[in-house]
């Protein structure tokens, strides 16, 4: 089957249980994407499938054939940090680390869900679509990832600054 | 997780016809659910046929003022779309309560429908667990049941149906279309997914090899003032402890005309508070009225030891929902 | 500025946000093979049949092991003597371990190895009253100063209460996991996820009979631990086994719920404490007696949840007591605070109570009882800041002095109330060694076999060496997380930081003072321990609001100021301050294991059943400190900062939920049945029982 990943083409043949995370992380060798749970309850393993965000451990490898995937390696231009990656090290948004990954790959789609209007559960009128991204806003929208070492008061400082930016 | 299959159908009919001959073959839609559940060995299929590209991933208007969503809709894109956002806000707040973005994502509106019910004892293949094993026994009743069902339970199970989306199509008398070895036929929302009775390990009426293609929702007007209101341990990210979708039309004299309420996070399957309804259709829209219903509709309740609160809370909920939508401007 | 103290970035962020930086279970092997390790379904027993046979026929397996064909090890540990017997001792205990060519292909053969069982009954519900509780092991699980029946005598207050604590798991982000490489049969390599790699190394090789130096233990990068990375864990040694056996290199990654019996937990608590005061709100007398639990299969646990009561308040009648029960249970580990945590809530808890008997407010009541010294030793502390950080803290949260009258305060929807406790955690050091070379170019390599676990360790001793050596951070290239590194105690105790820093700036001084190209220096005995009291301490005031319908409680703001001796990286310190007080949040308002007493075995054992805090859970949180430099507990004048935080945080939410809604919840977490239920609901009752 055929995935491309960061802009590459891969080519690779896969057992039909082998989820999207684990191609990435034993097949390609693209272990920046971090299984936490490996069943959905964590976020650690959030990648961009077609650009949004999904949990690569419960999505079937075989199931994504010729799907376009941005992991957190693809991010940067380069040296370049990304804008998200630069202002997670400012604020220190990370601590361990192994959340990070899952962090800013779900910031990327978070911030372009929100030009595109999408709700959240604390979005008190579903008709407005110009989203405004108050720290309520953007600590549901990053609910999907948890953070053990508890750095969450920097990442939705991380988050704020590049929802205005 | 033990090997399997996979094949993606060129159609709903092709689809269908793979999984009625196969005994062991299973759709595949976003897979969150059933994917995890192959993960722990609960769910052992030996054909996965993936229907994502075989059903509509578009949500339409009807002609009759009603809207279609294909069951291939994701759930993050049913919640975002502005028609539903505009006619039935209850779904749309219901789809948004639950799970992350990531996983709405993946989900399909057709594959929430048909995620299995929830408990621990369920998932662990060393408990007993007669969904799982018929006649094994259910660990749960005299076990871990905070979380688990106060109404219409059996002896034989007391799990929860976990869908957000479903509670408010109950309320909202959306129709599930479904198409079959022996053709299409459409059911009630409220019809799709059972009580647990001696039968627990169906969770809905499906026919094998039946596979949902659409959830139809009538024109409906009551619902653009909707609101569904979900109460959980965690302020996200958790399923419901129990859950309100409810709509309500009063008129000038404070009469209610019209009246939706369903219930999520107590029973098998998502609850239509029909008893409630009943009880305020016609008469007064006070605290008082909505708490008689409330009482009417939870009289049927049959807590178990550790999950009492939920009868309070699920009584607290719909009266605090209710008197929001009247008292909204 | 100074080098020390300024809040640079962490250093190893750009490669954490890159995801470059590699963890336990990353570190590319060739040849490697995959484990899956198969656990006891039953609690207590013994192994009498293991079919592997179907497992074997597998393509793709490499070996199945069990206790009738793993090699023998020699280990005193109890948890670490895997597969070495038939007898079963908890739930979820390691019977036999699958290894096969893709993680994929160990996951289906792990459900075919028939294990079958001789069950015998178990034993694991925790009492207060239990027949069978014994003194934790040392001779420190008591204390008894002055006569405390005679200081609730003459008391015109007294207050009685049980708290209880549920068990908790630690829950790192990244699962336990280890590769194993063996070279011939006597040089071993391990990428493992720890807290401190020489500790690791040392039970392998007692364990395979190999010398230590013939083992070698890498952990660059630990996604988390709290604890239950600081302890070998069976897992580590069945990696070693499953390798040795298979003549390849295994990886071994514990799944999510395997996590909840293989790799400790934060031991469940019963603690009743007693408080008397004269009518003047001055302590009379304070009884803390704490039951808590251990496994049957050794005594690890967090045992001394009472000890922080000896030194908090002054009052001259104090006794503690420790006493725990023996159970069928898995081996408990430490976690954040390991004991100080749930003491803290109890006893800050316990005080608000007294306050509020008292009528006086519960700030005023924790400065009228403020310790010349400490009442226990009798020591002078090396430094407490506890009454500036209270004062500091009620300034900058707005406190307002109250005495009583809970539920108070209603804004909508919303019952608001506020709440205050007091902290306090050991401050110290222990055993660490560092090498440096100058490089002659400027630069110097400093090597010590640290652990960053998150806290910036990385970050933090480069800025100490820099600083020590009088350069700049760029001219420190820093190596740790490898037992070819001088040895050093783990990340742990909030003492990491002061450890290895102080030899870090021993072995600075010495390389200036012999004008040497190398010098290896240790952290050495600290003189002052056995002079002065060493503690950390903080102050935590929150605010929640708790919904009138349905009792879910939001914390909209907590301020938390602290005494942390001087703060070496401003940035890190208060990430690690910030992570405590949230743990404190998750602790008091989510977290438990509900053990099904039927099996033995965590009902919730996994992320969507055991829920921590999610971002949304959190609110805001002001972390600050006072000016404080304490060159008794290390030569930066540096105290730890990873666990102070948590410490108070629980009770601080708890008091402010009384003050809300009128509710007193001695039983955590709070959660909204309770609240609903009100204060007669029913008493904690175990599952299955």
């Amino acid at each position: 089957m055929a995935l491309r990943v960061n802009g590459t083409e891969h080519v690779l043949t896969v057992d039909t249980r082998t989820t999207l995370l684990d191609a990435l992380r034993e097949r390609l060798g693209l272990t920046g994407t971090k299984k936490g749970c490996d069943r959905g309850q964590c976020g650690a393993c959030t990648i961009l499938v077609d650009g949004r965000r999904i949990t690569g451990c419960l999505a079937l490898a075989v199931a994504h054939q010729g799907a376009s995937i941005v992991t957190i390696e693809g991010l940067a231009d380069g040296d370049e940090l990304h804008p998200l990656q630069a202002a997670f090290v400012e604020h220190d948004a990370l601590q361990c680390g192994y959340c990070t990954p899952g962090q800013i790959c779900s910031a990327v789609a978070m911030l372009d869900e929100a030009r595109r209007g999408w709700p959240s559960a604390v979005t008190e009128d579903l008709a407005v679509t110009d989203i405004v991204l108050d720290d309520d806003e953007i600590r549901e929208r990053m609910s999907g990832n948890l953070c053990r070492c508890a750095a969450y008061v920097n990442i939705v400082a991380a988050v704020r600054e590049q929802a205005a930016a | 997780m033990r090997p399997f299959r996979y094949e993606r159908a060129r159609d709903a009919a092709a689809a269908v016809e793979l999984v009625s001959r196969e005994p062991g073959a299973a759709f595949l839609a976003g897979g969150t659910n059933l994917v995890d559940l192959m993960k722990l060995d609960v769910e052992r299929p030996d054909l996965l046929v993936d229907v994502t590209q075989v059903t509509s991933d578009r949500i339409e208007r009807l002609p009759d003022g009603g809207v279609r969503i294909g069951a291939a809709v994701r759930n993050g894109d049913l919640a975002a779309d502005r028609t539903i956002r505009e006619r039935y806000p209850a779904l749309s707040q219901a789809l948004l309560s639950g799970a992350t973005y990531q996983l709405r994502n993946l989900a399909t509106t057709g594959g929430n429908l048909m995620q299995r019910t929830r408990c621990v004892y369920f998932q662990d293949v060393a408990k007993p667990c007669n969904k799982r094993t018929p006649g094994a026994g259910c660990a749960a009743r005299d076990g871990y049941h905070r979380g688990l069902a106060v109404l219409g339970h059996s002896p034989s199970c007391v799990a929860t149906q976990p869908s957000d989306m479903a509670v408010a199509l109950a309320a909202f008398d959306a129709t599930v279309r479904v198409q079959g070895r022996g053709g299409a036929r459409e059911i009630a929302l409220t019809d799709l997914h059972r009580l647990p009775g001696d039968e627990p390990q169906r969770d809905t009426v499906l026919e094998r090899g039946e596979l949902i293609v659409a959830v139809d929702l009538p024109a409906l007007p009551i619902a653009a003032r909707s609101r569904y209101r979900k109460v959980r341990d965690r302020a996200s990210y958790a399923f419901a402890l129990v859950s309100v979708a409810a709509a309500i039309d009063v008129d000038g004299e404070g009469a209610v005309r019209d009246v939706r309420i369903a219930l999520g996070g107590v029973a098998h399957k998502p609850w239509r508070a029909t008893l409630a309804e009943q009880a305020l259709r016609g008469g007064e829209a006070t605290e008082e009225s909505f708490a008689r219903a409330a009482d009417a509709e939870l009289s049927r309740a049959q807590p178990l030891p550790d999950n009492a609160f939920k009868v309070t809370l699920a009584r607290d909920v719909i009266v605090r929902t209710l008197l929001d939508l009247v008292e909204q401007p | 500025m100074s080098v020390l103290g300024a809040p640079i970035d962490r250093l190893d962020g750009r490669s954490k946000v890159t995801g470059a930086a590699r963890y336990a279970y990353e570190h590319p092997v060739e040849g490697v093979a995959c484990a899956a390790v198969i656990q006891s379904t039953i609690a207590r027993g013994r192994v009498v049949a293991v079919d592997a046979s179907a497992a074997l026929a597998l393509d793709g397996v490499v070996t199945v092991l069990w206790h009738e064909n793993a090699a023998r090890l020699r280990t005193d540990d109890a948890e670490l003597a895997v597969l070495q017997a038939d007898v079963v001792r908890f739930c979820g205990e390691v019977v036999a371990v699958v290894v096969a060519a893709t993680p994929e292909i160990a996951r289906h053969a792990e459900t075919l190895v028939d294990v079958r069982y001789e069950v015998e009954p178990h034993d694991v519900v925790l009492r207060f009253d239990r027949g069978d509780l014994v003194a934790p092991p040392g001779d420190d699980a008591d204390s008894d100063d002055g006569d405390v029946e005679a200081g609730r005598a003459q008391a015109s207050v007294v207050v009685d209460r049980t708290y209880t604590t549920p068990t908790q798991h630690n829950n790192p982000l990244e699962a336990h996991a280890t590769i194993a490489i063996w070279e011939g049969d006597d040089r071993l390599t391990l990428y493992d996820a720890n807290q401190g790699s020489h500790g690791i190394r040392e039970d392998v090789a007692d364990a395979f009979g190999l010398d230590r130096e013939q083992v070698r233990v890498i952990s660059p990068h630990v996604g988390g631990a709290f604890g239950s990375k600081l302890f070998t864990h069976a897992h580590v040694v069945v990696a070693a086994l499953a390798a040795k056996a298979a003549g390849r290199p295994v990886k071994l990654e514990l799944t999510r719920r395997q996590m909840f019996s293989l790799v400790g937990y934060r031991t469940p608590t019963i603690q009743r404490v007693r408080l008397a005061a004269g009518a003047d709100a001055r302590l009379t007398s304070i009884e803390h007696d704490v039951v808590l639990q251990v496994s049957s299969v050794k005594d690890v646990t967090e045992d001394h949840a009472a000890k922080p009561t000896r030194m908090m308040y002054a009052g001259p009648n104090r006794r503690t007591s420790h006493r725990m029960a023996r159970l069928d249970l898995p081996p408990p580990t430490i976690m954040r605070a390991p004991g100080e945590a749930q003491g803290a809530y109890a006893l800050e808890c316990a005080i608000d109570e007294l306050a509020l008997a008292c009528a006086i407010d519960p700030v005023l009541l924790r400065l009228r009882n403020e310790p010349p010294a400490d009442p226990d030793s009798g020591l002078p502390f090396s430094s407490r800041g506890l009454v500036e950080c209270l004062e500091r803290g009620a300034e900058r949260f707005g406190w307002q002095p109250r005495a009583g009258a809970p539920r108070g305060r209603r804004d909508g929807r919303w019952l608001v109330g506020t709440g205050v406790a007091a902290s306090a955690y050991p401050a110290g050091r222990a055993q660490a060694t560092a090498t440096i070379r100058a490089l002659g170019d400027g630069r110097y390599r400093v090597q010590i076999d640290a652990a960053d676990i998150g806290t910036g360790a990385w970050t933090v001793l480069t800025q100490i060496a820099a600083d020590a050596l009088s350069v700049g951070v760029d001219d420190v290239i820093l190596e740790i997380g490898d037992t070819a590194l001088p040895r050093a105690r783990p990340a742990g105790g909030s003492q990491g930081t002061t450890s290895w820093g102080t030899a870090i700036v021993h072995a600075a001084r010495k390389l200036r003072a012999d004008d040497a190209s190398s010098a290896t220096a240790d952290a050495g005995d600290d003189p002052y321990a056995s002079r002065y009291a060493m503690y950390a301490h903080g102050a935590q005031f929150v605010e929640v609001c708790v919904d009138a319908d349905t009792c879910e409680v939001r914390v909209p703001r907590m301020v938390g100021v602290f005494a942390v001796g001087r703060v070496l990286n401003a940035k890190a310190a208060r990430s690690q301050l910030l992570g405590g007080m949230t743990w404190g949040l998750s602790m008091a308002l989510l977290e438990e294991s509900v053990l099904d007493a039927r099996y033995g075995d965590y009902a919730n054992a996994d992320l969507a059943e055991y829920h921590v805090a999610v971002n949304a859970d959190v609110g805001e949180i002001d972390v600050s400190w006072i000016e404080e430099h304490d060159p008794y507990v290390s030569p930066m004048g540096a105290k730890g900062v990873g666990e102070i935080g948590i410490v108070g945080t629980a009770a601080a939410i708890a008091n402010a939920v009384h003050d809300a809604t009128g509710v007193r919840v001695r039983d955590l977490p709070i959660r909204l049945d309770k609240l609903l239920l009100g204060p007669s609901g029913r008493p904690r009752r175990p599952i299955g029982r």
